[in-house]
């Protein structure tokens, strides 16, 4: 670790610090329908996209209609995307005649995208068209963010009411986060990212003859006997895939999706070039989630209370990144007479699966923040990590994207553990628990365990399966031992967490992995929403306590503590099992000399 | 009173023999249902059991360690039946005062009055709601009613414990009986009010019996997260030996239900019906029967608390504490007047009047036989009292009463009088003042007395987040007045019961929970709206009938009891969760080496607690997770302890002692008990 290390990781979380008041303030205007300096231009389109759909802005909706008409929203987003890539061979803007997608991988694809995880088990550059990319995934990158943003405001607006049975109108919710919140910010943020030199055009990809003629690459194959083996090759040639690649790459960040124009992600230097792309990219991961802290403040009436649901977020996150980048730094224990000090002539630590324009802290910084907010662009290969490296990511995922997490996804996700906390610490003041003046009574109860339920439920049950089925699930591994049990154990977090990062090292494009990948994601995506959507309808409903010194603070230092202890506790005592037979036990057995 | 000190230990012997019985007796699994956490428990030694029999029948020498699957098996069934040896405990004091009322509903015999005014003698059983019976001195009351004529002294020691009689007259708030309580003198008639099985004894034995318990909404949704937790623990367990079954280091039964009994929630789902169940016995010790456990948990969240000032706030009765003389008439003149034209005064107040002439200016009562006294007693007319005696006339009474009775003579008050009178009446007080004939000597000072300690107590009520609210007919200024001497928030002053309710309504409709007491019929609908509302024992049938608390005591303060016990019973619910929770992380970091240090040995690293061999580390786990429960029946039973502070400063303070507390304990008590089996040669 290095002073110049943690320089840049303080400063970017005094960067997140700065951002989320103003853009909180913004959102709250925003979603409260109060005028910003943006309506000039927005409030017109506005209009005339409710007078196309004939939507009646003013109209409330209770949470059951609420969530029926985000299910049928995303369902019909998800048809839509389906069908594009099963037809993208006859569309137009596709200069490299990709053929259609497969079918197994279509509704992964799909369920990705819909989902907000951006889960990618293809190489984009050889599989999607220009077109499935700019209207089929594109357009989710916008609208599955615009979703999470609209369901964390009706939540927050659930706390907020008194007495009423509505929760806001989902289309004005969706259609304001994208006008408002997703669409200037990438406008601006696209511009950027083209001065610093990401690409944007519709051109076919180039081809580029390679200087050094000895260049070989190791294919795999495999033999005769079906045996894979692996064979080397010379390369003379370099393709060089181009594309609207700025257009795509700011929402990647900005709504936490994550999926790559390439399949290399944001260690493409045509994603990321600069070390401020890198910058800006790791700052607009959080910047809406850590907004909506203050939004929840602010339209609660607690701003206090939004500061320290913000600051449990802050704890976890800085957990996460101190774990990792000293695991990284330390470098690999078995190599030894090899220099792995970091120096001003290398970064030191371990490199494998680094990209040396970031080094050791950039890569730590980025997987960190790319796994505790869902997004899942990755700059590093997560698989190259030491084991507890790897294994602070896979925890952040596990806890429930809730370290500032997916935008809207990460604040929703931790007030289900801020109503569990405030349950059980509040009947140790002695009343009836309450959440900013809101009883919390056995129907929410029931509803936020039916949230933290689904997690273990889907990454334990399908990486159990997997785990014992040589046939489709252990043999696609390549590595075995406890780090086939990490690769396995990742992709189902990453997908059922809606994160979308790859540890890689699993080929996952297999017709069990993309379906059971594909049901993970909307499962840990869909029957979160419901109950959370339940709670948010059942709580509108009560009739708030006035606060008074016998009520449960949620505004305090031990609050923080206390909801950060809940959130650790209950995703540790959930996942520690199966965590000391992964990452832990590799970890010991790398210190013993045995590596996988 | 000797029979109130006879409260029943919970430790007594008899208590725990049927403790010991009842809880083989909720083994069966139709019982055990209700409690998904234990049903588990219960479930999994069943599984081991059939293991173990299996392995008995045909063993595998080189795998089984039959001592090993032996212990396990003991000890996953005591943990059901600890658990249910803590419930059994929680009911056994309630079970054994039930027996006890039950010796009191011993077959009476009444006489039914007919029709022709004869009476008929029939058995209690055979009464009806609306039949009218006649009950003298020495005989049972056959059943629960109201005393339409006549008064009477009866024992109502059967239901309250306490032996000092006390009065029920018709008319009035005094005339509600219960059935099973003796006549002492006089006799009276009685209207029969409710039907054989309904009376009020027959509820109190289904209450204190825990027959009619219901789950308590905190209770259901605290029951609701422990089932969550459970499944989340089951899934983490089962889908363990998939993992396990890759690493090549597959489990047998019985480490694996070792490993999920120790994670779920067993303490404090073993421990939360005897919490509950122990809160309402808690209430009944304090001669409190609560209605329903919703009216419990209630009164822990309760925002407002409506006081009676008469007799919750003050003693109930103004008290003389000065003698203000007027016009040059020396001080013990004017108390020797005061205090003989009281001697006749039976009320409280002229009483006090005696007794503040005799501490003050040491005038003993005095007898006035020989000087031929006659006593003018007080009317609603003349609003006065007095004596005339060896040609003395004093007189006492209200101001103006005095004023036309000294005019009428011919005299006059002075102008310092009137001030005097303004005075006190602005401070609080009544004033009284005293004549002899023409003159009037002066002005006797009556306040009332704000019992002790209750501005102590209304501050803790305050710093509890409860707000204090008198109720009083006093003018709005003398009610301000006591209001600040006693320490309350605010004062509803000249109150109608029509003010009450509205009172209650407007704090409701803020979201404010209300407590309140109240024994009259008037109170009624206001207990009704309250959302606790205590009803006086000594109060009407319709006041004991619209509350949901009924205090046998008739002690309105008690109130502040029922708070606290409210709040307790919350508290120690949450304390428990927590400790159990933490708990789990100490099992982790037993259980989790011991199961895989044969197949990596590396994970040694993860015993950090040293213990000796996997077979004992695993049994030092499932003892000590089935003992804990055992050791904290007693605090389940007294509950947290409950002191009056900021939300803020309870919760960090039972955070620190039961969520770090929690995760402390199981890592030196799973210690010793592996350095205890080492020791004996267990495993």
């Amino acid at each position: 670790m290095t002073l110049n290390g943690w320089l840049q990781i303080i400063v970017f979380l005094a960067l997140i610090l700065l951002v989320t008041k103003p853009l909180g303030l913004f959102m709250t205007h925003v979603f409260d329908r109060e005028r910003t300096f943006l309506d000039p231009v927005l409030r017109p389109a506005e209009r005339l996209i409710y007078r196309l759909t004939r939507v009646d802005e003013t109209r409330e909706m209770r949470w059951t209609e609420y969530a029926v008409a985000m299910l049928l929203f995303s369902l019909i987003s998800m048809l839509v995307l389906y069908l594009l890539q099963r037809l993208q061979g006859a569309l137009p803007w596709n200069p490299q005649g990709l053929p259609g997608v497969e079918q197994g991988l279509s509704f992964n694809t799909a369920a990705s995208f819909t989902t907000n995880t951006n889960w990618q088990s293809y190489v984009p550059e050889t599989t999607m068209s220009y077109l499935t990319q700019m209207a089929g995934l594109a357009y989710h990158n916008f609208v599955s963010a615009a979703v999470g943003i609209a369901l964390a405001v009706a939540f927050i607006r659930g706390i907020a009411r008194r007495e009423k049975e509505t929760i806001g109108n989902f289309w004005v919710d969706m259609v304001r986060a994208s006008l408002w919140v997703l669409l200037p910010f990438c406008l601006v943020g696209a511009l950027v990212l083209v001065s610093q030199g990401v690409v944007q055009n519709l051109k076919p990809y180039d081809r580029a003859q390679l200087v050094d003629r000895n260049v070989t690459v190791e294919v795999d194959k495999k033999d005769a006997a079906g045996n894979p083996v692996k064979e080397i090759q010379p390369v003379t040639e370099q393709t060089i895939a181009q594309g609207p690649v700025a257009s795509q790459e700011f929402i990647k960040q900005w709504g936490t999706n994550g999926g790559g124009f390439f399949n290399a992600n944001s260690a493409h230097p045509f994603e990321n070039p600069t070390p401020l792309t890198n910058l800006i990219g790791l700052f607009s991961i959080f910047a809406v989630s850590a907004g909506l802290t203050y939004t929840l403040g602010r339209m609660t009436g607690s701003q206090r209370h939004g500061w320290a649901v913000w600051a449990a977020m802050a704890v976890l996150f800085l957990a996460g990144i101190m774990a990792t980048y000293w695991a990284e730094s330390r470098g690999n224990p078995q190599l030894t007479g090899t220099d792995q000090a970091a120096s001003a002539a290398q970064p030191g630590g371990n490199m494998e699966g680094k990209e040396v324009r970031f080094g050791i802290a950039n890569s730590a910084l980025w997987a960190v923040v790319t796994t505790d907010a869902s997004c899942g662009a990755v700059n590093s290969m997560h698989d190259s990590f030491t084991p507890l490296g790897g294994m602070a990511p896979l925890v952040n995922i596990m806890l429930g994207e809730v370290i500032f997490g997916g935008v809207g996804a990460g604040l929703y996700g931790i007030l289900i553990f801020v109503i569990l906390s405030v349950f059980v610490a509040g009947l140790m003041v002695g009343r009836t628990p309450e959440y900013l003046g809101k009883k919390i009574e056995a129907y929410d109860v029931k509803m936020a365990m039916l949230a933290v339920l689904i997690f273990p439920l889907v990454i334990l049950v399908l990486t159990a399966v997997s785990a014992v089925s040589p046939d489709f699930g252990t043999s696609q591994l390549n590595n075995q031992g406890p780090h086939g049990l990490s690769e396995m154990l990742y992709a189902f977090t990453s997908g059922t967490g809606n994160n979308g990062s790859a540890f890689a090292g699993l080929s996952a494009n297999t017709s069990w992995y993309n379906t059971a990948l594909g049901f993970a994601m909307l499962a840990g995506r869909f029957l979160i929403i419901v109950p959370v959507l339940a709670i948010a309808g059942n709580l509108a409903r009560k009739k708030p306590v006035p606060p008074s010194p016998g009520t449960f603070p949620v505004t305090t230092p031990l609050f923080t503590v206390l909801l950060t202890s809940v959130i650790v506790i209950v995703g540790a005592l959930t996942f520690f099992p199966v965590l000391s037979l992964g990452p832990i036990v590799e970890h010991l057995l790398m210190n013993a000399g045995q590596t996988f | 009173m000797a029979e109130k000190s006879k409260k029943i230990s919970i430790w007594d012997a008899k208590i725990i023999r049927r403790a010991l019985l009842d809880s083989f007796r909720k083994l069966n699994p139709r019982v055990m249902m209700k409690n998904p956490v234990m049903f588990v428990v219960e479930v999994g030694s069943l599984l081991t059991t059939i293991q173990l029999v299996r392995g008995l029948v045909a063993p595998v020498p080189s795998v089984t360690d039959t001592l090993f699957e032996l212990q396990i098996t003991l000890w996953l069934w005591f943990t059901v039946l600890f658990a249910n040896f803590a419930e059994a405990m929680a009911e056994g004091r309630g079970k054994a005062q039930a027996d006890t009322l039950r010796k009191a509903k011993t077959e009476t015999i009444a006489h039914r009055l007919l029709a022709s005014g004869q009476t008929e003698t029939v058995n209690a059983p055979d009464l009806r709601k609306g039949d009218i019976v006649v009950v003298s001195a020495g005989e049972f009351i056959p059943g629960d009613g109201e005393v339409i004529e006549g008064v009477a002294s009866v024992d109502e020691s059967a239901i309250t414990g306490e032996s000092a009689p006390v009065i029920r007259e018709a008319g009035g708030d005094r005339s509600a009986v219960t059935g099973g309580t003796r006549v002492l003198s006089d006799q009276i008639k009685v209207r029969i009010t409710s039907n054989p099985g309904e009376t009020f004894i027959d509820r109190m034995i289904a209450l204190v019996e825990g027959a009619e318990r219901q789950k308590t909404p905190n209770e259901i949704a605290l029951a609701i997260l422990l089932a969550g937790l459970t499944i989340i623990f089951l899934l983490a367990v089962v889908t363990l030996q998939p993992f396990a079954i890759y690493s090549h280091a597959p489990q047998t039964l019985f480490v694996l239900v070792s490993l999920l009994v120790c994670l779920i929630p067993t303490t404090i789902g073993g421990l939360l019906s005897a919490i509950g169940i122990a809160g309402m016995d808690r209430l009944i010790q304090h001669n409190v029967l609560a209605m329903s456990g919703r009216a419990v948990e209630a009164a822990g969240d309760v925002n407002t608390l409506l006081l009676d000032k008469t007799g919750t706030i003050t003693l109930g009765n103004r008290q003389a504490t000065a003698f203000i003389p007027v016009g040059g008439v020396s001080e013990s003149a004017l108390a020797d007047a005061a205090q003989l034209s009281s001697l006749a005064d039976e009320t409280p107040e002229g009483r006090s009047i005696i007794v503040l002439a005799k501490e003050k200016y040491g005038m003993r009562g005095r007898e006035l036989a020989p000087h031929e006294a006659h006593f003018i007693p007080f009317t609603a007319q003349t609003r006065m009292s007095g004596v005339d005696f060896d040609g003395r006339e004093i007189r006492k009474g209200a101001v103006d009463a005095i004023e036309r009775y000294v005019s009428e003579l011919g005299g006059s008050a002075p102008a310092e009088m009137r001030e005097i009178v303004e005075r006190i009446a602005k401070e609080g007080g009544t004033p009284l003042v005293v004549a002899e004939g023409r003159r009037p000597l002066g002005v006797i000072y009556l306040k009332d007395i704000v019992k002790g300690g209750m501005s102590e107590r209304f501050n803790q009520l305050r710093r509890m987040g409860i707000k204090t609210v008198m109720i009083t007919g006093d003018n709005p200024l003398t009610a301000a007045t006591i209001a600040r001497e006693a320490g309350v928030d605010d004062f509803l002053a000249e109150a109608r019961p029509e003010d009450k309710m509205a009172l209650i309504r407007r704090e409701q409709a803020e979201g404010k929970l209300v407590a309140m007491t109240g024994d009259g019929t008037n109170d009624a609908p206001a207990l009704a709206q309250a959302d606790v509302g205590v009803a006086m024992n000594t109060g009407t049938q319709a006041a004991k009938e619209a509350g949901n608390m009924v205090d046998l005591d008739s002690n309105p303060t008690k109130l502040i009891e029922i708070v606290e016990i409210g709040k307790q019973l919350l508290m120690t619910r949450g304390a428990l969760t927590t400790f159990s929770i933490a708990n789990d992380v100490a099992k982790y970091f037993a259980i989790i080496p011991a199961m895989f240090m044969l197949a990596f040995p590396p994970l040694a690293a993860l015993n950090i607690m040293n213990l000796r061999t996997v077979q004992s580390a695993i049994l030092s786990a499932v003892i000590f997770n089935a003992l804990i429960i055992v050791a904290l029946i007693p605090l389940a039973l007294r509950g947290v302890k409950y002191r009056p502070m900021s939300a803020a400063a309870l919760l960090r303070r039972n955070l620190l002692i039961y969520g770090f507390g929690g995760l402390v304990v199981p890592f030196v008590g799973i210690k010793l008990i592996d350095m205890l089996i080492h020791a004996v040669g267990l495993a």
